[in-house]
């Protein structure tokens, strides 16, 4: 069961990283992010069966970065497309050197 | 007035004080009020920062009669703990070298602040808190007797000057100051590592110990003294302040961009600091090393280049004040010769050379900077019969200009003639090629002396100075210098007697180390 | 600093007389130095109300352009009625006057020294100079026999040159700046002179030097004259090297540099040794150098740009015998090192007859002398290197009359056609001789007393410089069998050849000489005036404080010769050898007779065989000159075609300055420019290894900088290549 459960949760990180890497949407980027951290929040459940509850701690943890994340991430998002009129991470280069 | 001194416990407290007195000067110069108009300021600064350089040059001459050269101990001992954990303490004391390089830079101080009197005219108070910092960096060089306190002097006086050249320099400052401080920095690294190094070997229990006279009897006892790497790391320091070829290039840089007191301070007293880093450090702690056949050659040989080829581009300078650089060059030659040809004569004709070198090329630039200001050129071929228009002004170049040519008399010819004879002794060879230069010596300042002072007067700028020679301020600050260069080609004996114990006692120990069995053991 | 004059040699017997003040001797002119320089520094820094650029080029005379073609540059203001300068009255008085002070002591110091009789030298320490480490040098000054006579010259002949200078420079603007480096002059070549030790010889040597630089460029504002100062001493040092290495070597192989030392420790040494020839040939550069031999004979010609007094005291009468003087004080080295003596001889030789031959062909009338003194030197070195060093000394110090006498008296000559010129406001020449011609009627003291310097100088029988000339060729045919010097060789040639080669080149030189100075007293005095008609009335004799030295030298050009009359006249018109006496304690004793060794006397007849040949020689070469030289053909310069073929090679002195140039000044200049400084300074270290780093550290941070490219998804790609990347290598591992 662990094992199912292991490949289960990598095969959604791979689809969160393919999204992030592939996609230039930043809301879709964005739930790409979630995916993965999921995928995390999956293994370390799994886990939790061979070496104790401290993985279900983390996972309430990572629940809430995620939840403070994506309240400060799609305000951040919200506020550029006011700015810009587009969420394409292309355009967003001002860091560029 | 060694009795007045003694009542005084001069010696007790007159080192740390040298070095407090300028920072204190710094710190009120800085803080205090702003005057109303840049010109009083500029009026009110230079006052109380040659004030403070005066002061200090009077405190400073008691070290003559209070400093006894003769005992085999460190002078005017001063010790503090600083960092015990790490085995670093505040610890300075002078012998007859370093007493004589004090006071040849306490007493330059004061000439270098009236040399750029009127030619300063912005930002004046952090000019002169520069200078005087840099005054205490300079001293602390000298005084240091731990290592890590040496060092970090040693780094202290390069930012002074890096900002005196970057921010009151000519045309290029930015270039020649970045070029000066990578230079002198890409040396002083390998040496900190090399410190370190010494520091922690020489310390016991887990303490690393830097103090000069622990590090000191480490080499000798163990083989550290015959170890070319170390000795090497302190070398490219000390090479490249001097500067030895093919260190050399930053100088003609830095002294031609730096203002009038840079290029003095530079010349007179901060390429000592690489001399006087040899004689205090390389040559006593690696002995052994020194004078292993293949190093004792690549220096002498760096030496004896210099000499020649830095007379031999000076020859075709265009710019006098390059041309005086380049001529440092070939002198400063003179004095690694002198050091490692090692005997008595020769390192006494070093530092004979050290000393006179400061005071004829301070001069120089002080001439330099003085027909700067009043014809914006420094271009030889700018000039020509100035002597008709500024005739004390070419009395003063004239001399000034043969005690660097080394005509016998002046104190050039004192320290060339030591030095050469000293080192023939030892090294016939690199002494022979050496006295060559006392040909083109003669050759490229009388040329230069000639272009700029003799000559048919025919350009109407020249003919304009008419009227404009040397004013009592600057007849002045030249009237000592002139007389301390007869001085000491008349009557050297007495700094010659200054030194004596400390360059016999040095070259009986680098010859003591080298024969004995140790030697056997380099790496 | 003088007043520590402790007393030691107590005992010797000239320690309680006059000689204790020996050290005024150079002071005294050392004060003159002093206070005439402060008087001329006050007056430039407040000139004065006349424009000084004018009055200044309003001087006695234009240096050397005689062949330079400059008259343009001459720059004759109109202005040339120049007042004198406000402090020449006191100046007029200290610069001559601190001269005869010394010149008295000088002859006090000689009466006390010839009642003494002493046999070693009293050395007169004043203090320590440069004592360090093995090394002690003092102050200390040395008299003895040598440098008494020495001493009597330069004070002697330096005093009437002075007072010649009162009248000659009086409209000078730089009246007391002249006094000062005269002053200053006659400071260190007693100095020299004086000097108990090789180093503070020295110093007299560069400080004669270093006053020959400055009175040579006296008018610096002609860039001609300046460039003469500037190559006279470089020239010089080049002499000053070999001086310093000889002084090094005597340092590690004797410990001492002291004459005393040096003489005990060269009397240990043998005959042929290789320190003691290195020592002397290098003792030799630097006495070549000075005295102007060959190779280094250039400066000398260039150097009469200076004022002409100044050439007579420096450039003939004292500076340029002073390495005939390093030679014969240091003969105790000498001895010991014939191949070092034959060189000497062999380059006096040489250089005599070449100077010679170019003599014959100059025009302006300093150059002649010139050139007659860098051939008379010749002599003076042929006399020391064989070994004869009284005659050497002889013959410097009648050479030292009669030029002094021939240098002033064409001082005068140039002083009456500058005048003359000056009136008219002409701008010819004043030193050519084809400007000159016939003033014997106009300056007939100063002609008389020419043609006796000239008969001195060409070896006529009675004139002092018969007798020294003559000793010094006998003394060379005496040394062709039986001495060291005939025992050695040099380059393979024996040395019994050499000395008969030397021999012949005398004679040659000598032959010359009377030709090349006939022909200048035949165009100077003789035939037609070509001055100029307006000019004419205005040439007249100089002043009497111009013509009263002349006349003492005179007298001494006429009877100089009785100071030292050969041992063959048996007494029968005066002591014979006073001077080989006087001196026999110094140069005497030990060289001497290791030099001569078993030398055969030369018989009576053999010696009068030698007086009679140089006589003839002498006479001819008069004779010669008188048959050849048509005066009256001469025109004046300007009118003067150029010299063609042989006249020409020796007019323009071999091209021997213009192949110095080529072969050394230019090459120096050029690969000091182009390799050292262009090519290894800026192009290499700072190019290549300072700037070069420079630029390779800024090319990383470039590269370094491309990855940097501002955008997440990039970097996201990073990420994660690189987790692969690690993941893989931790797989593989």
């Amino acid at each position: 069961m662990v094992a199912e459960s292991l490949a289960l949760s990598a095969a959604l990180f791979t689809i969160g990283v393919i999204g992030v890497l592939t996609r230039r949407n930043a809301i879709i980027l964005f739930m790409c992010v979630e995916l993965m951290l999921n995928a995390v929040n999956l293994s370390f459940v799994a886990l939790s069966t061979l070496y104790g509850a401290a993985g279900q701690v983390f996972v309430l943890f990572v629940i809430t970065v995620a939840a403070a994340e994506a309240a400060v991430g799609l305000a951040i998002v919200i506020a550029i497309f006011r700015h810009r009129q587009s969420v394409n991470l292309d355009d967003i280069n001002l860091l560029k050197g | 007035m060694t009795a007045f001194l003694e009542s005084i416990s001069y010696n007790g407290w007159i080192l740390p004080a040298l070095l407090g007195l300028p920072l204190l000067g710094a710190a009120v110069l800085l803080l205090r009020g702003r005057a109303a108009t840049a010109d009083a300021q500029m009026a009110s600064d230079r006052r109380f920062a040659l004030w403070v350089f005066l002061a200090e040059a009077g405190l400073s001459l008691g070290l003559w009669w209070s400093v006894n050269v003769e005992v085999p101990l460190w002078q005017a001992d001063f010790e503090l703990p600083w960092i015990p954990s790490w085995g670093v303490s505040f610890h300075l004391g002078l012998d007859g070298i370093a007493l004589m390089l004090v006071l040849l830079t306490t007493l330059l101080m004061p000439l270098a602040v009236l040399g750029g009197w009127t030619s300063i005219r912005e930002k004046t108070a952090s000019y002169y808190a520069l200078l005087l910092i840099l005054t205490t960096g300079m001293l602390g060089v000298f005084m240091a007797l731990d290592l890590v306190l040496f060092y970090v002097m040693w780094e202290v006086m390069l930012i002074p000057m890096y900002l005196i050249i970057g921010v009151w320099g000519g045309q290029r400052r930015l270039y020649a100051s970045l070029k000066f401080f990578l230079y002198t920095m890409l040396g002083s690294l390998l040496m900190l590592v090399a410190i370190i190094w010494l520091g922690t070997a020489a310390g016991t229990e887990g303490v690393p110990n830097f103090g000069y006279d622990a590090v000191l009897n480490y080499t000798r006892l163990s083989d550290a003294h015959g170890s070319v790497w170390l000795f090497a790391a302190f070398a490219v320091a000390f090479a490249v302040k001097v500067p030895m070829f093919p260190f050399h290039t930053w100088l003609p840089d830095a002294h031609v961009e730096a203002p009038t007191a840079g290029s003095v301070i530079l010349a007179a007293i901060m390429l000592k600091m690489g001399t006087f880093g040899f004689i205090r450090f390389a040559l006593p702690f690696f002995p052994a090393a020194a004078m292993l056949p293949a190093v004792r050659t690549v220096m002498l040989s760096l030496a004896v280049i210099g000499i020649v080829y830095g007379a031999l581009v000076a020859l075709v300078q265009p710019d006098f004040k390059k041309l005086v650089a380049y001529s440092s060059v070939s002198h400063l030659g003179f004095v690694m010769l002198g050091i490692f040809a090692l005997t008595t004569e020769s390192l006494q004709g070093a530092l004979v050379v050290t000393i006179a070198h400061g005071i004829s090329t301070g001069a120089l630039f002080l001439l330099i900077g003085m027909i700067y200001e009043r014809r914006h050129t420094r271009l030889v071929d700018d000039f020509g019969g100035i002597a008709k228009v500024m005739p004390v002004f070419s009395v003063f170049l004239t001399i000034v200009a043969l005690s660097s040519i080394g005509v016998p008399g002046t104190n050039g010819f004192v320290g060339e003639f030591l030095v050469l004879i000293g080192s023939f002794q030892t090294q016939p060879f690199y002494a022979v090629i050496a006295a060559t230069s006392v040909i083109i010596a003669a050759a490229y300042l009388l040329w230069a002396v000639q272009r700029i002072i003799y000559n048919p007067l025919v350009k109407p700028e020249n003919e304009r100075l008419r009227g404009h020679d040397l004013n009592w301020r600057e007849i002045g600050l030249l009237t000592p210098l002139v007389v301390a260069i007869l001085w000491i080609g008349v009557y050297p004996k007495p700094l010659l007697q200054k030194t004596e114990r400390a360059a016999a006692k040095l070259i009986q120990y680098v010859e003591d180390v080298r024969t004995s069995d140790r030697i056997g053991r380099i790496r | 600093m003088l007043t520590q004059t402790d007393a030691p040699m107590t005992g010797h017997p000239l320690a309680d007389t006059v000689a204790r003040f020996a050290w005024l001797l150079p002071v005294l002119p050392l004060l003159g130095f002093l206070f005439n320089g402060f008087l001329s520094l006050r007056a430039a820094a407040h000139p004065g109300p006349a424009d000084p650029t004018a009055a200044s080029h309003d001087h006695g005379e234009h240096g050397d352009h005689g062949d330079h073609g400059a008259h343009d540059a001459h720059g004759h203001d109109d202005a040339h009625h120049a007042a004198r300068h406000p402090s020449a009255g006191l100046v007029s008085l200290i610069g001559p006057g601190v001269l005869l002070l010394s010149f008295g002591l000088a002859l006090a110091v000689f009466v006390a020294m010839r009642a003494a009789h002493i046999e070693e030298a009293y050395v007169l320490t004043l203090f320590q100079w440069m004592p360090t480490g093995k090394l002690s040098i003092d102050v200390a000054l040395q008299l003895d026999q040598l440098s008494m006579v020495m001493t009597l010259i330069i004070t002697g002949i330096g005093s009437l040159i002075h007072i010649f200078s009162v009248g000659y420079m009086q409209d000078d603007p730089g009246y007391p700046r002249y006094f000062a480096y005269l002053n200053l002059f006659v400071f260190f070549m007693l100095l020299l002179v004086l000097g108990a030790n090789y180093p503070l010889m020295f110093v007299g040597w560069e400080g004669v030097g270093l006053c020959s630089y400055l009175l040579i460029g006296f008018w610096f504002h002609e860039k001609a004259n300046a460039d003469a100062g500037k190559k006279a001493f470089i020239v010089n040092r080049i002499g000053d090297f070999g001086f310093l290495v000889a002084m090094f070597l005597m340092f590690a192989n004797f410990g001492t540099l002291s004459f005393a030392g040096v003489e005990e420790a060269a009397g240990g040494l043998m005959v042929g040794s290789l320190i003691a020839t290195a020592i002397c040939l290098f003792l030799f550069l630097g006495a070549a150098g000075k005295s102007a031999q060959l190779p280094l004979y250039i400066w000398l010609p260039d150097a009469m740009a200076g004022p002409t007094p100044v050439s007579a005291l420096i450039h003939a009468a004292t500076m340029v015998t002073a390495g005939v003087y390093l030679v014969a004080r240091s003969a105790t080295l000498f001895a010991v090192a014939p191949t070092a003596q034959l060189t000497v001889a062999l380059v006096g030789a040489l250089t005599a007859v070449f100077a010679a031959t170019i003599g014959l062909k100059q025009w302006d009338i300093k150059k002649v002398l010139a050139y007659s003194t860098v051939s008379q030197l010749g002599y003076m070195f042929v006399g020391v290197g064989v070994g004869a060093y009284t005659a050497g000394v002889f013959h410097l110090m009648t050479h030292a009359f009669f030029k002094a006498l021939l240098f002033l008296g064409s001082g005068s000559v140039i002083y009456a056609m500058h005048k003359a010129y000056h009136e008219t406001h002409n701008h010819e020449d004043a030193q050519d001789m084809r400007n000159m011609g016939g003033l014997r009627r106009h300056m007939p003291i100063t002609f008389g007393l020419m043609w006796i310097a000239t008969l001195a100088i060409a070896g006529i029988p009675v004139f002092s410089g018969f007798f020294s000339k003559d000793e010094i060729l006998t003394a060379v045919f005496a040394r062709t069998h039986g001495s060291t010097l005939a025992e050695a060789s040099l380059f393979g040639i024996p040395g019994t050849a050499l000395l008969y080669a030397i021999y012949a080149l005398g004679l040659a030189a000598a032959l010359m000489t009377a030709i090349y100075m006939t022909r200048m007293m035949l165009y100077t005095f003789h035939g037609p005036n070509r001055t100029g008609e307006a000019e004419r009335p205005h040439l007249k004799e100089a002043p009497w404080v111009m013509t009263g030295p002349l006349v003492v030298l005179g007298v001494l050009s006429l009877v100089g010769g009785w100071m030292n009359l050969p041992l063959i006249t048996g007494g029968a018109i005066g002591p014979v050898e006073l001077l080989h006496h006087w001196l026999e304690p110094v140069v005497g004793t030990g060289a001497n007779i290791v030099t001569l060794g078993e030398t055969p006397h030369l018989s009576h007849a053999t010696e009068y065989t030698l007086i009679g040949t140089a006589v003839f020689i002498a006479v001819a070469g008069i004779a010669f000159a008188l048959w050849r030289l048509k005066p009256a053909a001469l025109v004046a310069a300007k009118d003067a075609p150029a010299e063609q073929g042989i006249a020409k090679v020796l007019h323009d002195k071999w091209y021997v300055d213009e192949a110095y140039d080529a072969a050394v000044v230019q090459p120096t200049l050029g690969v000091s420019r182009t390799v050292l400084w262009k090519g290894i300074d800026a192009g290499l270290i700072d190019g290549l290894l300072v700037n070069g780093s420079a630029l390779l550290t800024r090319a990383f941070g470039w590269m370094g900088s491309q990855a940097q490219t501002g955008r997440v998804g990039t970097y996201a790609w990073v990420i994660v290549l690189g987790a692969v990347a690690v993941l893989g290598a931790f797989s593989f591992l």
